[in-house]
């Protein structure tokens, strides 16, 4: 009764306008677009880290991380509320319905790679998943394997923990991409040694979005019967996913890139022919003694809701998502010249577009392009003076990786947006080609690669 | 806790799952206020007798600072200076800073500008010191190549080989 009070205060103010216009279209990243809709917020815009602008910036950075879809909040929601249990409770109704709604999400989730719900652990993100799948196996068979094989354009947290293996012995390969961003399957094939316990290469890629050639590599990898671990965080409820076909053995999911909640993720064991790791974090024994702790339930059913609604609409979002990608790439390039999109031009996931602008740096661009919240490749953006790695390993020229932009495409994203941010990027790229001296040389016609450069 | 769940991040282009660990940066106002106005933006002629070009930076490293100034020959002071810049907005502003404070100034006064005074007033952050550093470099470069300029006239008619940048 109570909470049946609650939930309706609840839905109340979740309804009610409170000045904030997100609240009032909570489907639209677009309120810098409308520029003539006037905002209810301060008159004088937002000003936040010494930047002012007249409203929230256009949302395209779908890679980094998605807006939840609204049909998920409320699919989680009486879990916060009223289900508030336990899953592993098992004395009270509180824990039961808890631990149904996890086992329900599970079947969710595994529905949507053509999988047993018996073979999905849930973990708190795909950078834990990746951590159990690298460090548990080798772990595991450390007496009789003693190799790994990657690529140089896994994310991070693949690397890094490849690096922690390499200082505890382990041999590590990083195996080199071509100019397009895919695995040479040669080059693979040669690398596997006897003792190579795992291959590990990422579905699609988070920072130039090139597919991987999955089934070939899966075959490869059965071939010579070793395990085979991809890293789908970016790639989950985007392009069809079948581990059978593509014989994957380990794959890391991620929630918050498919429109669920974050801090959750999942990792897909295959059980047919059993793989078995060494559990990262120990404890009661939970999901099947992989990964002790609580499993958070309304992050999982959050999760499990997200994946159903991405099986259902996948297809829809792809052709949608791909005319928005070809709208905005030849918007850019009827107006600009010397714009080159790094990796795969056919290879790809639609909703990942990374492009180079010649003559103009990337982090220039961005602070000329803070109405449109995007992501770029470029130096200035990382710790250190150094361009991105993933872009130095497709072979980009130095001075093109300091250029890239990266667009992220989404369900939500509509065509205003792309419009809005073809017009933004155009002005700020010209703007800035005004400013360099690097375009003006190449308008001279002088070759600048010709010169010799003061190293700083 | 509503507002929570219902506020989304602002700023997420500094937190992406591209390469590195995220800063927190904060753009000055003076930085941003000369990435937008830029002043003194252009090119002088650079066979001019009168101008000195100071071409620093790599592009690899995604830095390149053109710093051009004008001298008056009897007085020796510089009447006027432009620039061109491939760089982050802070590379911009401090090349912005550097001509606008040589504008007036005798060429000898204008070589003692130090970059920790340009970071000083732009409030950079330790990791965009080289930005200062490079618009400081390109000021003793655009005045020794004006003087090499006229060392040579007095010699020959020969201007500046194209392909030379200035030593560091």
């Amino acid at each position: 009764m109570a909470s049946k009070l609650l939930a309706n205060a609840v839905r109340r103010n979740l309804c009610k306008p409170t000045g904030a216009s997100f609240l009032r279209r909570p489907f639209s990243t677009a309120t810098a677009v409308a520029a003539v809709e006037p905002l209810e917020e301060e008159s004088s815009g937002i000003s936040m880290k010494g930047v002012k602008i007249s409203g929230r910036p256009l949302y395209l950075d779908m890679q980094a991380t998605s807006p939840v879809d609204p049909r998920v909040l409320d699919a989680m929601l009486p879990y916060y509320l009223s289900r508030y249990g336990n899953p592993h409770s098992r004395t009270h109704l509180y824990g039961w319905e808890s631990e149904r709604a996890v086992e329900s999400a599970r079947a969710q989730v595994s529905a949507l790679i053509n999988a047993s719900p018996k073979e999905i652990i849930f973990t708190s993100g795909a950078t834990e998943s990746n951590n159990i799948s690298i460090k548990g196996v080798m772990h595991f068979y450390r007496d009789k394997k003693r190799h790994v094989i990657t690529t140089q354009t896994e994310h991070k947290c693949v690397l890094d923990s490849c690096r922690h293996l390499q200082q505890e012995g382990f041999d590590i390969t990083y195996l080199p991409v071509k100019q397009d961003g895919l695995v040479d399957l040669e080059t693979l094939r040669a690398s596997i040694r006897p003792d190579t316990g795992l291959v590990s290469v990422m579905m699609v890629n988070n920072e130039i979005g090139v597919i991987q050639p999955m089934e070939e590599i899966g075959k490869i990898c059965k071939e010579f019967n070793v395990p085979f671990h991809t890293d789908a965080a970016q790639a989950l409820g985007k392009i069809p996913i079948d581990v059978d076909k593509m014989n994957i053995s380990l794959m890391s999911l991620s929630g918050h890139k498919i429109y669920g909640p974050k801090g959750i993720g999942a990792l897909y064991m295959r059980r047919r022919p059993r793989i078995r790791v060494e559990p990262q974090m120990n404890g009661g024994g939970q999901e099947r003694g992989i990964r002790s702790g609580t499993v958070p339930t309304p992050l999982v059913v959050g999760f499990g809701a997200a994946c159903e609604l991405a099986m259902k609409e996948m297809e829809y979002d792809e052709k949608r998502i791909r005319e928005l990608q070809e709208r905005l790439l030849n918007g850019i390039r009827g107006k600009l010249e010397g714009v080159v999109v790094n990796g795969s031009e056919e290879s790809r996931y639609a909703g990942n577009l990374n492009i180079s602008f010649a003559f103009v740096e990337g982090e220039s661009l961005l602070m000329g392009l803070k109405e449109v919240a995007v992501s770029s490749g470029s130096a200035c953006t990382s710790a250190s003076l150094e361009p991105s790695y993933v872009l130095r390993a497709l072979g980009v020229e130095e001075d093109m990786a300091h250029t890239s932009i990266r667009y992220g495409i989404g369900r939500f994203t509509t065509e205003d947006e792309i419009d809005r941010a073809v017009e933004l990027t155009v002005k700020q790229v010209e703007k800035l080609r005004e400013m360099s001296p690097l375009y003006e040389m190449y308008k001279d016609g002088i070759d600048i690669k010709s010169i010799q450069w003061a190293q700083h | 806790m509503l507002r929570h769940l219902t506020t989304t991040i602002l700023g997420q282009r500094l937190r992406s799952a591209v390469g590195g660990d995220v800063l927190r940066r904060m753009y000055h106002e003076r930085v941003v206020d000369h990435y937008n106005n830029p002043r003194n933006v252009g090119s002088f002629d650079k066979n001019d007798p009168n101008v000195g070009t100071g071409l620093v930076g790599a592009p690899a490293c995604g830095d390149v600072m053109k710093l051009q100034i004008r001298v008056d020959e009897e007085s020796g002071k510089i009447v006027d200076a432009c620039f061109k810049t491939f760089g982050c907005g802070s590379a911009i502003a401090s090349s912005s800073v550097a001509t606008e404070w040589v504008k007036g100034k005798p060429m000898e006064e204008v070589l003692s500008i130090k970059n920790t005074e340009i970071a000083k007033h732009l409030s950079l952050p330790p990791v965009k010191l080289h930005c200062s550093m490079l618009a400081e470099d390109a000021i003793k470069a655009a005045v020794k190549d004006y003087e090499a300029k006229r060392s040579k006239s007095n010699g020959s008619q020969d201007a500046e080989p194209l392909g030379k940048a200035a030593d560091a």
